[in-house]
């Protein structure tokens, strides 16, 4: 019951901040909105028992990546006269499209049970998420672990070059 | 009672939402904001069918989503960054020139 009443609180905070990202006119309107959306995300994994990766999320995406969308939207100041337009011009015909798959998506969700049961296999409730994680982690996932880090690596160096200034200007 | 199939609907919706976002907006930094809907859509999608199938991998996965998000959000903002030294615009249809 509790579990309902929690999931519909955060399903709501979710779909009110992803359609206020989508729709408000001032980006840094956009940005509180969408940071809204993902702590109802990080709620929602809560629910599902997800602890460490609820946290995760918290400290990377509201943490990291908003401090990061807000200081662009500093840098980049669009006028005023830019936001008047805010759609493109074929919005309407975008919106359809993808009002029509997510309908689609839906009605192949609830028109049948989903069709693999679950496995039967007690949920290791010993350990805890968080160490249940990491031995998962540095144990079979130790590969893409370590491309992960490549990546970000890469990730860094590029956005660090791509954003500097020119220097033969 | 709230299960598996309520967490994916609401993965789906919001899918849907972050990809209208991707289409019909203007502004590059709210497109990239979109982008990060969809990668959420996903991870709730793979905690979900992780949790249903009693497997660490789901969250594993979808740790992995949130570092490539991560890296997608630096280097995309950082091509902002550098589109707007070029060319003093964020408007995604008026970078059109590589469009006949």
């Amino acid at each position: 019951m509790l579990d309902a009443v929690f999931f519909w609180a955060f399903a709501l905070v979710v779909v009110a901040g992803a359609l206020g990202t989508v729709t408000f006119r001032n980006p840094v309107h956009c940005a509180a909105a969408l940071t809204a959306s993902l702590i109802g995300v990080a709620g929602i994994f809560l629910l599902e028992g997800a602890e460490f990766l609820s946290v995760a999320q918290v400290i990377v995406y509201v943490g990291g990546i908003m401090v990061l969308f807000l200081f662009v939207i500093m840098l980049v100041n669009v006028g005023r006269a830019e936001q008047e337009h805010r759609f493109s011009h074929n919005a309407k015909l975008a919106t359809a499209v993808s009002l029509g798959a997510g309908g689609f998506i839906l009605y192949l969700l609830f028109s049948r049970p989903l069709q693999f049961a679950p496995i039967n296999q007690a949920p290791s409730i010993v350990q805890g998420n968080t160490e249940q994680i990491g031995n998962a982690l540095f144990t079979t996932y130790l590969l893409p672990f370590e491309i992960a880090s490549v990546l970000l690596l890469a990730a860094l160096i590029g956005s660090v070059v791509l954003a500097r200034k020119r220097a033969e200007a | 009672m709230i299960t598996s199939v309520h967490y994916v609907a609401l993965s789906a919706v919001l899918l849907v939402i972050g990809t209208a976002g991707i289409l019909t907006r203007r502004n590059l930094v709210v497109l990239l904001m979109s982008v990060e809907l969809v990668l959420n859509a996903v991870n709730i999608n793979l905690v979900t069918f992780g949790r249903h199938l009693h497997s660490d991998s789901g969250q594993i996965f979808a740790l992995f989503v949130i570092a490539d998000a991560v890296a997608e959000a630096a280097v995309g903002l950082a091509l902002l960054i550098a589109l707007f030294r070029n060319r003093q615009t964020v408007l995604a249809d008026e970078v059109d020139s590589l469009r006949w």
